[in-house]
């Protein structure tokens, strides 16, 4: 898929980065490339583009609920347009986005020259577009009205073809998912440069084998559900329609066995570059490396029993809704590991508060409240309150939105200057952090209250009691539609006109910043050099002073 | 690390603790409680906010102070000192989280335990037994003698021998319909007397629905092809809301109806009334309802 | 601040050549075997899905396979099960045989097994277009199709990868003892197709 920003950013880093390297065309980003660099990007953008398709269905359904009356858009239309903000903003914005950050940065992070499976990446890339616009495409002919869930027997009983297009495109974007997550994985654990073991390996990457594990067991039994899901719509199969024996209880056991851990698929990539970006901009080591590592694992493991607490009130016997309670709650522990680290890091470092480390700590403030509202909701009693209600909007928009989409920023402020030679302004990213900080807060923080007041989900319609706090709901997401202004200009004014980036602007120790901004083609002039461990800031300190590291970058780069 | 002197630490953490334990009973978020079963959840959920409010201001409070703090000045192009971790902290911060995990969990089963969650009786998984009485192919049709072993919420412990007004309630797109198998009332409203055990057998016509009072804290899915079961004991005299809370089509936000919890003179008033008018309505009324 | 300003300019001379190498990325080992096998597993996690749902729908169902269900006949597909299980050994057989070289033994073996996946996927249709119920019949019945059909459209991709191996064979050269990995990774799959059909034939039709 292409943008107007794709077409005017690689001329720009091409004559901007005042480099003699052979750099890449514009043209290469239309292209089946192979290289990962290109690969990141092209899914960087796209999936840019289709957030702003989901900016804009989020907008139409928040200014639908502005009153309480069905007034903007038909009900049926309410409903096709918040399912495919759902689908498109958790299946072609945060999950290719994780891809675009792991699949431009592993392999530099690593030394490594490209993927394990170049083609493969390609492949994969090139099914996001494919997906993305067959599910779009979905609105000529009705788009699935059924949630982004898809529940039996109600999406087998609206709108039949928008919904089979709904379910063919996801199994192209699952399909995606897991021949990305294969390369993702074999590429960490076998092209490593020598120098580095697994406990010295960027956590981004400890993150993305998590993450790529959790998506190659969890995707393909989704895909088994939609496979059913399809017989029973197309064929005329009773899998999930009780009129003819089926149950539909069984597809939300197979969805969730996929979509809870999604959630981890969709967030744990942002661990990873929260935990790359915070330790660089406070200039100390990250806090408890093999902590932050290992608690990945723990919360894929744990991620992969948890899927029922999405069924508390439907169909879970209550024996069963107390072990997944007991799991559920237990994701808080290795969850909170996190977050203390990630504090601990910043406590006492000497913090560079620019762009990328501010929506660093918007990420850790706004996750934090969507991890407390988790563990809430995991207790069964409260859970069938606030399940299905704005409570729980409020929640998984603080994980989603506050959690992968703040550190999404912070890592855009953070690579763009590898990605592209040119760093981003400064000032623009402080206005981008303000708005979308309160534009967010504005918008989903009410919906808490909301929620436990007693107002439902999805629904076009609500009762006038609830409309102030809906209003300032609105308000606050139109603050975070203006927020995406300084964001659009910022990149393409950067792309212009930004600061040379250099090698290494944050003085940072991994190793993508020891080759050229942007990197050469295949990332490295020579093979490099493992001098140092990915967080070990103010460890020279005492005998050797700042400069000796700038002499070693220099040297390394002199070799070449 | 710098650690602020200890007396500002205790202060400190005395104010976190006294504003905590203050904005967890007075947060004001929750709608009136409506049963004694309610009141419980409020309980937890006071507890739960308790803990997070102290959890949240803790990690914001250290995430503003760095900021103020810990600035790299202009200039200084050094680093901070090379801490790289503290097992003896790592393992506090772990134990922490866990033992209030630990605790949450065993209060919510308490208090699930005391909501009827529990009950054999009705948190079983009925599938099995219902289709025992179904040989044929017409399996969504409801069993009435499934339904000792419904799914959802059951009485509580203390409750169990008390005799319960059972209600049938039935979704369809986009209403409730509310059958009374002793009086053989059928209402598109609920009507039940105050402080008496109440039994709903919940099922669902077409798609999913859910029944939800947020006024009871109950909410139960009602599934077309089984059958669930709500039991409570309303103490609150007034009108709440029932609302679907699974999305079931386009009018979902309008599939709403009251609950009205009455005194038991009232009550027998409303069944009196509608026993007689039932006679030469409920063809129509049915018919009504299966008409979007 | 470091800055780029150590450039090579040779390295811009050598831009062609390193383009025209991009798709190969011949020289770091080979991990096509690795990535075979993490497929699989994603592979089998769809399977463990769906076996999942169809013991599920047993537990559920008081009578399994419900009444009015006609019995499945067992002949053809124990005779297939045996076809297919058997086409195991003798692909290894032809594995075997480029190990040592001998190009015509993989033609021979893997041409054998060809053609039992094809007489597997004709005993299959054979069945279904003899079968006395339909797909929509009830959900035993619609389990039965889509378990069987699924995995019928993998045996139908082993033979494709199976017909693919024989296809390059023909090349002189093409594999050889030492690099053969289509060879290798058609008999993988082949394997998993296998092992998954005999889970599925004790599940549908046996228990």
């Amino acid at each position: 898929m292409s943008t107007a920003t794709e077409t005017k950013e690689n001329p720009v880093s091409q004559n901007g980065h005042g480099s003699s390297h052979k750099q890449r065309k514009w043209q290469d980003y239309f292209t089946f490339s192979t290289d990962h660099k290109v690969i990141g990007i092209q899914y960087l953008v796209t999936s840019f583009f289709f957030y702003f398709i989901g900016g804009f269905l989020a907008e139409i359904v928040r200014t639908e609920l502005a009153t309480p009356d069905p007034d903007l858009v038909q009900p049926e239309m309410y409903n096709q347009m918040f399912t495919m903000h759902g689908t498109i903003m958790l299946f072609l914005w945060i999950i290719p986005a994780g891809a675009a950050f792991a699949n431009y940065l592993i392999p530099l992070m690593i030394g490594a020259e490209d993927m394990a499976f170049p083609r493969l990446n390609a492949v994969a890339f090139w099914m996001i577009p494919v997906g993305g616009v067959l599910l779009i495409s979905s609105f000529f002919v009705g788009a699935p009205q059924a949630g982004w869930t898809s529940y039996p027997p109600l999406s087998l009983m609206s709108g039949k073809w928008g919904e089979e297009i709904w379910i063919m495109s996801l199994l192209i974007l699952g399909t995606s998912s897991i021949l990305g997550a294969l390369n993702f994985g074999i590429t960490i654990l076998t092209m490593r440069i020598p120098e580095m073991d697994l406990n010295s390996m960027p956590l981004f990457c400890w993150s993305m084998l998590a993450t790529s594990a959790l998506v190659l067991i969890g995707t393909p039994v989704l895909a088994a559900a939609l496979i059913l899901l399809s017989f029973d719509l197309i064929a005329g199969t009773s899998f999930f329609n009780p009129v003819g024996g089926g149950d539909p209880i069984i597809y939300q056991h197979m969805f969730w066995f996929y979509s809870h851990p999604a959630v981890y698929i969709m967030v744990m990539p942002f661990f990873g570059v929260i935990s790359e970006v915070i330790p660089v901009h406070a200039r100390k080591p990250i806090f408890g490396y093999r902590a932050i590592a290992y608690s990945s694992l723990a919360i894929a493991f744990l991620g992969l029993i948890v899927w029922a607490h999405h069924m508390f009130t439907s169909g879970t016997p209550g024996w069963l809704r107390m072990f997944f309670m007991a799991t559920t709650m237990l994701i808080a522990v290795p969850t909170g590991i996190k977050i203390f680290s990630w504090c601990a890091t910043i406590w006492g470092g000497k913090i560079e508060l620019n762009s990328a480390m501010l929506f660093g700590i918007g990420f850790i403030s706004s996750f934090l409240i969507g991890g407390l509202s988790g563990v809430m909701v995991a207790a069964v009693p409260f859970d069938i309150h606030v399940h299905d209600t704005y409570f729980i909007v409020a929640h998984f928009h603080y994980v989603l939105f506050g959690g992968s989409v703040f550190a999404l920023f912070a890592g855009l402020y953070h690579w763009f200057g590898k990605m592209t030679g040119r760093m981003l302004n400064e000032t623009w990213g402080r206005i981008h952090f303000a708005l979308t900080f309160i534009g967010f807060n504005m918008t989903f923080l009410p919906m808490h209250q909301l929620g436990l007041l007693g107002m439902n989900r999805r629904i076009a319609l609500y009762d006038p009691q609830f409309q102030s706090l809906n209003q300032v709901c609105t308000i606050g997401s139109y603050i975070l539609a203006v927020s995406t202004l300084p964001l659009v200009i910022n990149v393409l004014w950067s792309l212009i006109k930004g600061k040379k980036a250099g090698r290494n602007p944050w003085r940072a120790l991994t190793l993508e910043w020891q080759t050229t901004s942007p990197p050469a083609i295949e990332n490295f002039e020579s093979e490099p050099v493992l001098w140092a461990g990915p967080y070990e800031y103010g460890i020279d300190s005492e005998n050797e002073d700042e400069e000796d590291v700038e002499d070693m970058l220099t040297e390394v780069s002199a070799q070449s | 690390m710098k650690i602020p002197s200890n007396i500002l630490t205790l202060i400190a953490g005395i104010a976190l603790t006294l504003i905590c334990l203050w904005y967890g009973q007075n947060h004001g978020l929750m709608p009136i409680a409506a049963s004694a079963e309610a009141r419980t959840v409020d309980e937890l959920f006071n507890f739960m906010m308790t803990i997070a409010t102290g959890l949240f201001l803790l990690i914001e409070g250290v995430l503003i102070i760095s900021i103020f703090k810990f600035r790299r000045r202009k200039g200084d192009l050094t680093d901070g000192p090379p801490i790289e971790g503290n097992i003896p902290l790592e393992i506090v911060w772990t134990a922490i989280p866990a033992v209030i995990v630990f605790i949450l969990a065993i209060y919510s089963f308490e208090v699930y335990n005391k909501m009827g969650g529990l009950d054999p009786m009705a948190s079983h998984d009925m599938g099995t037994q219902m289709a025992h009485h179904h040989h044929n192919d017409n399996l969504v049709a409801l069993d009435l003698e499934g339904q000792e072993m419904a799914l959802g919420l059951g009485a509580s412990p203390g409750n169990k021998d008390e005799e319960s007004l059972v209600v049938d309630v039935n979704g369809l797109q986009y209403a409730w319909l509310f059958t009374y198998p002793d009086t053989g009332v059928v209402s598109g409203e609920l009507h039940v007397p105050v402080n008496r055990q109440v039994t709903l057998n919940i099922s669902a016509a077409d798609v999913i629905h859910a029944f939800w009072v947020p006024q009871l804290r109950l909410k139960q899915d009602a599934v077309p092809g089984r059958e669930a079961q709500l039991t409570f004991v309303p103490d609150r005299v007034g009108e709440y809301p029932i609302i679907c809370a699974e999305l079931c089509g386009a009018y979902h936000g309008a599939m709403k109806t009251t609950l009205f919890i009455e005194t038991e003179a009232e009550y027998n008033q409303w069944v009196q009334n509608n026993t007689f008018a039932q006679e030469s309505f409920l063809d129509e009324a049915v018919a009504n309802y299966h008409v979007p | 601040m470091q800055s780029s300003t150590v450039e090579d300019p040779k390295l811009a001379l050598n831009y062609h050549k390193e383009l025209k190498n991009e798709g190969t990325h011949g020289e770091h080992p080979d991990h096509r075997m690795l990535g075979v096998i993490v497929f699989l597993v994603a592979e089998s996690m769809i399977f463990l899905g769906l076996f999942g749902a169809f013991l599920i729908y047993r537990s559920m169902m008081p009578v399994w396979p419900p009444e009015g269900t006609p019995e499945l006949e067992l002949l053809i597909p124990g005779i297939n099960s045996i076809i297919l299980i058997s086409s195991s050994f003798v692909m290894h057989k032809g594995q075997s045989a480029i190990q040592k070289n001998d190009v015509p033994g993989l033609q021979l073996w893997f041409a054998i097994t060809a053609a039992m996946g094809a007489i597997f996927l004709l005993g299959q249709l054979y069945e279904y277009s003899h079968a006395e119920f339909g797909l929509t019949l009830n959900v035993f019945t619609s389990c039965f199709y889509v378990l069987t059909g699924f995995h019928g459209l993998h045996v139908t991709l082993g033979l494709l990868l199976i017909l693919a191996v024989l296809w390059r064979s023909r090349q002189p050269e093409h594999y050889s003892e030492n690099s053969h990995f289509g060879v290798e990774a058609a008999e993988l799959y082949w394997h998993f197709v296998d092992v998954v059909w005999v889970i599925l034939f004790v599940l549908v039709y046996l228990l």
